[in-house]
């Protein structure tokens, strides 16, 4: 007869100690801060490059970024935009990207801007469930 | 002003996606970097392959 292991069968989960949503709140507001918060130092680091390669190649395209919500399609783009967290306000702030598409490269910038920023909450949301367990570290 | 070609902003385009989906999708390293992989072919592919049939249709 086979010995069985005498051991839980239920997968060990994370601690469920602090505040769960701090890597999802640092992880939006900056690329790659989230999975640094849960020691995923490596993963971080490539998410950061990623997202902020995306956002800063957006931004050198002369891509728009969204400031105001007239119509559905404006309220998209800048809700995609905000997904960029501090990256959106800090460019807002310094007055870079463009207002209005001018050129064919623009228009590809501001895809790659609002790309960035729903990449980053997909990461930021990565990092949440790697917190709470529900992703295997 | 950064002015890359249609095809140098997919390229671009499709390795930044793709790392970000390679890590968020999977939970292994190996299984990341295989699935980063698929997703970086299957956007550029998928970019060359509406290119040319968009090229077709337009003659």
């Amino acid at each position: 007869m086979a010995a069985t292991p005498n051991s839980p069968s239920t997968p060990k989960s994370a601690p469920q100690q602090g505040f769960v949503y701090l890597p999802l709140i640092v992880g939006w507001l900056v690329p790659g801060a989230g999975h640094f918060l849960v020691r995923k130092w490596g993963r971080g680091l490539l998410l950061a490059l990623a997202i902020l390669t995306m956002f800063v190649l957006g931004v050198a395209m002369q891509g728009k970024v969204y400031s105001s919500a007239h119509d559905i399609l404006d309220i998209l783009g800048l809700a995609g935009d905000l997904g960029s967290g501090l990256l959106y306000f800090v460019t807002r702030g310094l007055g870079l990207g463009a207002d209005q598409v001018q050129v064919t490269t623009a228009d590809y910038g501001t895809r790659f801007i609002v790309v960035a920023g729903l990449l980053n909450v997909i990461a930021a949301v990565d990092a949440h469930n790697l917190r709470t367990g529900r992703k295997p570290a | 002003m950064f002015t890359p070609s249609h095809f140098t902003a997919v390229l671009l385009f499709a390795l930044c996606a793709s790392v970000v989906f390679g890590i968020t999708m999977r939970e292994t390293p190996q299984r990341m970097v295989r699935y980063g992989l698929y997703c970086f072919l299957l956007f550029v592919g998928s970019a060359i392959v509406l290119s040319w049939g968009m090229y077709l249709i337009a003659r």
